[in-house]
């Protein structure tokens, strides 16, 4: 016993171990056979979401080409500033690296980029470095600028400067519908090009109705799931799921069929003449089919943690409220909704979150209003062919997800929250 | 009992079936006085919770009449019934405090804020919870949500507080203790209880009246004192208390006793006629253990039998003896420690004695 206290305030045991050592040795093997339980799922987060996930990020934020394709021009336009046209040196410089990228044939990845920050660039690349690779000898400034008056611009050299670093804003500065002007300030595009903002309002907007359109019609379901007998409850839990166990492109094309113009439903309200043949109504291929055809989708993810929470409500609350003098509805307002909130919560995040981000369903059924963000990324990653700004819109959206996460959080309490 | 007004509930021929085939509460009728503490005690499923949640409102009567302050209210709402209920898990809202969740009952009635406040204080001031008026249900402890409780179906000063099990959820010593509370409430008040439990002790520490359920019927409805004394039938007997049984068969009846042959050979018996049929009929005789003498002296006992010390364990203040007698071996005797009790060993040959009057010969 005399040697249980070492020191004042530190235990050990009667061996004279610190308390905490030998504490951390006994759970060493444990903590290792969690660690190596959990490994294989970290490796394949690790591979085939977090490195995703950073590499499309840096994809928005990289700036290889014009440093690595047009290095002579950068090493020269260091130390210019920017007022006046550059010196010979420069146009000299140009005149290398362009023969130098058209025979390596990558000239055309600086034309794409610079284009990407002022329309009309590829062309003045691509021609200057057809014609500059003939040029015998100098000076370089007079013939360049004789073969395009382009290099005689003072914002064409800004722009090259300003993308010659190995990192760049400019994709996040257009991803919310801005750019730099010759000045160097950043200022709105005009308004036919202002699009990824009023997209990403447009997105946050549907799917915020489409949560709150999930909730009112998930709330009654998951109400008869979790009071109803156990058999009648099963089959009702068949019924929600079913769309679950479907394929997601069958579910789409149904709602196609039944709502194109031709479709079941305009059918069937012209046959009932509430509308006439020319009244028949557009419900797809626009937002009405995208918010249709996704609160259907999303609607068990709303459903399950809604019945998972209020099976747990027994009938007793209920009951007490109604003994205590409340009214049904009043009982069932200020007691019983209020019990459900975590599920609520739980709800209205997975399918918020989900929403933000969908892809499929309004690409087949959004037609042009119907579309959201995740379909313009998806439109720079497969057709425009322009990753960085891919990468800045996925990146925005993350973040955009993440507060609405951090928002959750701190109205609702992600611990308090109930999944299902 | 007084004329019909005093009667504050009547339960008139009350039947009640889930499923069209079986009944559930076979025929209640019960009478409670103003200021009553009746306890309605049986074993799980013997149609006692379903008697509470029909007045309460929660079940409807298949058949008969539920009368509450003399007006009829098998068609009133539950919350129009003004009848204050405490619910086994407390049912304690858990996204108010305890004071919302006192005043609760108090808003619906749409009181003035200082009435409330008034109210509330008192309430929480009888269950001496005063301190807490801030916390939320989930930061008391088991017997403190259990005084929330009986404070918020007390608050708004109803008619009749109904009680299904409410003491079921703790231990023993904080069971009793509350026990004790809800009964000195009840006495300050004078509030009509109703009280439902399957436990015994609490029925008889608590009740003025019991009413012992089984299999859907009122078996006895007397106080806890004749209840234990005088069991009208062999469940009751058996269900209250600890009881010895004996089966015999009655060979002759005079006046209030009649003799019984013991089943196993154990030879005759006078015994307090109860609940028999006629000479011939089978008869379960019922004898509490506290009430069986060992080896008693002579003449002292109408009734003496040989017994075989089978077991003896120690209690204290009693050591209960298990006997063999007449082919049984589970007659319990409760013998007290006092000081010059004789001490017996197993297997000991002894002759135990009772009188007439503790030994009831109930039905079969």
């Amino acid at each position: 016993m005399a040697n249980t206290y070492s020191k004042v305030g530190e235990m050990t045991t009667n061996d004279g171990v610190p308390l905490k050592v030998s504490l951390r040795r006994s759970q060493r093997k444990l903590k290792l056979w969690a660690f190596l339980l959990v490994a294989p799922l970290l490796v394949f987060i690790l591979v085939s979401f977090i490195i995703p996930v950073v590499n499309m990020t840096l994809r928005g934020v990289e700036n290889p080409q014009v440093i690595n394709i047009m290095p002579n021009v950068v090493a020269e336009l260091e130390n210019w500033q920017g007022t006046q046209l550059p010196d010979e040196a420069v146009y000299a410089a140009l005149v290398t690296d362009l023969t130098m990228g058209r025979k390596n044939k990558n000239i055309g990845k600086v034309a794409t980029r610079l284009n990407y920050e002022r329309s009309g660039m590829r062309r003045v690349i691509t021609g200057s470095a057809r014609k500059a690779s003939k040029l015998k000898e100098g000076p370089y400034k007079e013939q360049m600028i004789k073969i395009n008056k382009a290099w005689a611009d003072v914002g064409v050299w800004s722009l090259i400067k300003r993308e010659s670093g190995a990192f760049t804003s400019s994709y996040m500065i257009s991803a919310v519908d801005r750019k730099t002007n010759d000045a160097g300030e950043i200022v709105a595009k005009i308004e036919d090009k202002q699009i990824y903002v009023n997209l990403f309002g447009k997105t946050l907007l549907m799917s915020f109705s489409i949560t709150i359109i999930c909730i009112v019609l998930a709330f009654p379901i998951a109400y008869l799931l979790a009071t109803l007998p156990l058999a009648k409850s099963n089959l009702l839990m068949i019924l929600v799921l079913l769309p679950f166990w479907t394929s997601l492109l069958v579910r789409t094309t149904t709602w196609i069929v039944l709502l194109q113009s031709q479709g079941v439903v305009n059918d069937l309200l012209v046959w009932m003449h509430i509308i006439d043949e020319d009244g028949r109504l557009q419900m797809i291929y626009n937002q009405t089919g995208t918010i249709i055809a996704m609160t259907h989708i999303l609607l068990p993810f709303m459903v399950l943690p809604l019945y998972s929470v209020m099976k747990t409500i027994p009938p007793s609350y209920m009951r007490a409220a109604l003994s205590l003098g409340a009214n049904p509805v009043t009982a069932f307002i200020k007691v019983y909704i209020p019990m459900t909130v975590s599920g609520i919560g739980a709800g209205s995040l997975l399918v918020f979150i989900l929403s933000i981000g969908y892809y499929i369903t309004p690409a087949l059924v959004g037609g042009q209003s119907g579309l959201l963000i995740s379909n313009m990324i998806a439109y720079h990653m497969q057709n425009s062919l322009n990753w960085g700004l891919a990468g800045a819109l996925g990146f925005i959206l993350l973040v955009i997800v993440m507060l609405f996460y951090a928002l959750f959080n701190k109205v609702i309490g992600i611990d308090k929250m109930k999944m299902g | 009992m007084g004329s019909e007004s005093d009667f504050l509930v009547q339960f008139k021929n009350v039947q009640k079936s889930y499923d069209g085939v079986h009944l559930v509460v076979k025929d209640f009728n019960v009478d409670m006085v103003k200021g009553e503490f009746l306890t309605m005690l049986g074993p799980s499923g013997s149609g006692k919770t379903t008697c509470l949640m029909m007045l309460a409102g929660f079940e409807t009567a298949t058949n008969g009449q539920i009368i509450l302050d003399g007006q009829s209210i098998n068609n009133v709402a539950p919350h129009k019934r003004d009848i204050g209920m405490v619910f086994q898990n407390y049912a304690l809202f858990p996204h108010m405090t305890v004071a919302e969740n006192l005043a609760f009952p108090l808003r619906v009635r749409k009181m003035g804020q200082s009435e409330v406040t008034d109210k509330v204080n008192r309430a929480l001031k009888m269950v001496r919870l005063d301190t807490f008026a801030n916390r939320r249900p989930a930061q008391l402890s088991g017997g403190q949500q259990q005084r929330v409780a009986v404070a918020r179906a007390l608050v708004f000063e109803p008619k009749l507080v109904l009680m299904d099990e409410p003491l079921g959820a703790l231990d023993k010593n904080l069971r009793e203790e509350m026990q004790y509370e809800i009964k000195h409430i009840h006495e300050d008040l004078g509030v009509t209880m109703l009280y439902v439990t399957h436990d015994q002790v609490e029925a008889l520490t608590m009740s003025d009246r019991i009413a012992v359920f089984d299999d859907g019927i009122v078996q006895q409805l007397a106080s806890p004192q004749s209840l234990y004394e005088q069991p009208c039938n062999a469940f009751v007997a058996n269900f209250i208390g600890e009881n010895n049984r004996l089966m015999g068969k009655v060979l002759s009846v005079s006046g209030d006793t009649c003799s019984v042959e013991l089943q196993g050979g154990g030879g005759t018996v006078q015994a307090k006629k109860v609940n028999v049929g006629q000479v011939g009929d089978a008869t379960t005789l019922s004898l509490r253990p506290e009430r069986v003498l060992v080896n008693p002296a002579q003449g002292s006992c109408a009734n003496l039998v040989n017994a075989t010390v089978e077991e003896l364990i120690y209690h204290g203040d009693h050591t209960r003896t298990r006997v063999s007698i007449s082919g049984s071996s589970d007659f319990i005797i409760k013998v007290p420690n006092t000081h010059n009790q004789q001490h017996m060993k197993k297997g000991e040959a002894i002759r135990i004695g009772w009188d007439t009057d503790d030994c009831r010969a109930l039905d079969a």
